[in-house]
């Protein structure tokens, strides 16, 4: 006996989307018509609730939150540098429109940065301290970011994808196998950032990634409002006209090849200082830290958030790196389910493109742009 | 002379779209260039714009020679470019593209002005000031294209297919709305299919086929021209 399986049928298909939209667009509009002071209140709360997620006297009350095969606090920090690096691709790919197939290539340029300059294993021994180090990290990456720019970035298309995949891959194999950045067995005893409590024990030190993790919180929230203003400003909408017409930004005026650059460079720096702050913790940087999957990772993750916007992107990166975490430690049939973690992710993905392309979150004109070009399809047809 | 294009070549990869071409647009002009699909029309006007790069020749305008200069700073020296048919931002909302028109101007209380007029101009568009230009109507999208290119307050407008995908009644508006643009001190070097109209608003024109320029003169000579009648005016 056969049995024919319905299509579902399309009408119904779009009620239920509907329904689902207009949830979503109530509690949109709602947050937008609350006073200003419920929304600081909502946000500082969030804030607030985040500093105090990695305490043990706080997080063993949030039930099936805490990872279960892996230490919560040392998650928590793995989570906050992809997020600081979703918030900084969000800009390359979110604001500019361009595709970066190899961010984490940038964030290689910052940890390894960090650990030739600081760590005794290193062959040039110059020692500097972590914090002297970062801004060079930073620059440097910045240089990288205009250096592979500057050629590709006058190409329209797919070129610059290919360009950046090729970068990351560069990058991780001088890593794997020149003898300067020391393959396999790496860069030991990177200095901690300096501080002291008043007792004189180390702030930053090797048990507790609390600090850490606070670190680079802070530096999130600054650079989120940095990013924030850059893109209310004539900046930001340069960013969105290349991203939305290039052309079009062209014939308006809009210097579109300085601007692109400009994006790509800061995103850049930002992938730069995460790199810095992942050497500065994990003490020891070596060539398996940056295999070409967590470039895809964070690409999807801003995806999947909603790239363009800044929210979408932290809740995507936060939500991806969490989560690919969370199932370790899991057993289900006899199966240890982080072995199959991307599959989910794929899956997750995958759904995701067909239900809600625009992601999680999306900015308002990304979404207009989305429609646009679903009607040019349409009318192609 | 405004604008001078001294035998412009234009290649596509290794196709020849532009085969010297010479035209001239002298200050307060409407100037036509009329033509039949593919005849290179639109691509003589990204090589103004300095959208595309010329292979040979020379572009004067305003007595200075931009043929090597980056597009966006023609934008600056005056010049700018309605682009054909979906060239807005369609995610963002009808003031935002305007605004974008107004990129290289600093003078605010200018910019106010303009849209004020612009708003003047094209009612539809004060309309719809909050909305997504995405989900504008075709003729609304060509409305704010032209408004846009206004924003940049320029010497010379170029307008791409200003009628494309029009209704007629919209057609004759667009065409109104030019002539008004153009009698309020702007230049206009304007590329249409729609030769009737053109040729009928334009102090001169000139005609295109396959990338060379066959014939020139006035509106109203053209208009009348037996060739010119048959090839794209549709009576024999």
């Amino acid at each position: 006996m056969t049995t024919t399986v319905k299509p579902p049928n399309p009408e119904q298909r779009e009620a239920v989307m509907d329904r689902l939209r207009h949830g979503r667009e109530a509690v949109a509009q709602r947050w937008r018509d609350a006073p200003r002071w419920v929304r600081w209140a909502v946000l500082a709360a969030v804030i607030v609730f985040f500093y105090a997620l990695p305490n043990k006297e706080f997080y063993q009350y949030l039930g099936p939150i805490p990872t279960p095969g892996a230490n919560f606090t040392q998650v928590m920090f793995t989570v906050s540098i992809y997020v600081l690096m979703a918030v900084g691709l969000n800009i390359v790919v979110g604001f500019a429109g361009l595709l970066d197939l190899g961010y984490f290539g940038f964030f290689a340029v910052g940890a390894y940065t960090v650990a030739v300059l600081t760590s005794p294993s290193s062959n040039i021994k110059t020692l500097w301290p972590w914090l002297l180090v970062v801004p060079v990290a930073i620059a440097l990456t910045m240089v990288s970011g205009v250096m592979l720019g500057t050629p590709t970035l006058r190409l329209r298309g797919d070129y610059l994808a290919l360009v950046t995949l090729g970068f990351a891959e560069m990058i991780r194999i001088a890593a794997v196998s020149s003898d300067f950045l020391k393959g396999q067995r790496g860069f030991n005893q990177i200095p901690h950032p300096p501080g002291k409590y008043t007792d004189g024990k180390p702030i930053f030190g090797v048990l507790d990634a609390r600090p850490y993790y606070w670190l680079v919180l802070t530096l999130i929230i600054v650079v989120v409002i940095g990013v924030r203003n850059l893109t209310h400003s004539r900046v930001g909408r340069a960013w969105i006209s290349i991203r939305e017409d290039e052309d079009a930004a062209q014939l308006m005026g809009v210097p579109t090849f300085k601007f692109k650059l400009w994006a790509f460079a800061s995103g850049a720096a930002i992938a730069g200082l995460a790199g810095a702050l992942f050497a500065g913790k994990q003490n020891f940087v070596n060539s398996q830290n940056f295999e070409l999957l967590n470039s895809i990772i964070i690409l999807a993750a801003v995806i999947f958030g909603g790239s363009g916007n800044i929210v979408g992107a932290i809740v995507g990166g936060g939500l991806v790196a969490y989560m690919i975490e969370r199932f370790r430690g899991i057993e289900l049939f006899g199966l240890e389910l982080y072995e199959y973690r991307f599959l989910f992710f794929g899956l997750v993905l995958v759904g995701m493109m067909i239900f809600r392309p625009q992601g999680l979150i999306p900015n308002r004109r990304r979404a207009a742009e989305f429609k646009d070009r679903r009607k040019e399809v349409i009318v192609g047809e | 002379m405004l604008l001078e294009i001294d035998d412009v070549s234009l290649l596509y990869g290794r196709i020849q779209a532009l085969h010297g071409i010479s035209l001239t647009v002298d200050e307060g002009e409407i100037v036509a260039l009329i033509g039949a699909n593919g005849a290179g029309k639109s691509t003589t006007m990204r090589a103004i714009s300095g959208i595309r790069p010329v292979a040979s020749g020379r572009i004067r305008f305003n007595g200075e020679d931009i043929t090597k200069l980056r597009a966006d700073l023609r934008v600056r020296r005056g010049l700018c470019q309605a682009p054909e048919g979906r060239g807005i931002f369609p995610g963002m909302t009808v003031l935002e593209n305007l605004d974008m028109g107004a990129y290289t101007r600093r003078d605010r209380a200018g910019v106010a002005q303009d849209l004020n007029r612009v708003m003047e101009l094209f009612p539809r568009l004060a309309e719809r000031r909050k909305q997504a230009g995405g989900t504008l109507s075709g003729g609304e999208q060509q409305m704010l294209a032209v408004g846009r290119a206004l924003m940049s307050r320029p010497k010379l407008l170029l307008l791409d297919e200003p009628s494309m995908g029009l209704a007629p009644m919209l057609i004759q508006q667009i065409f109104n709305i030019i002539t008004e643009i153009n009698e309020q001190g702007t230049t206009i070097l304007l590329v249409e299919q729609n030769a009737q109209q053109a040729l009928a608003r334009a102090h001169r024109a000139y005609v295109l086929e396959t990338g060379r320029i066959v014939k020139s003169g006035t509106g109203a000579e053209l208009l009348h021209d037996p060739s010119v009648k048959e090839a794209y005016l549709g009576v024999a």
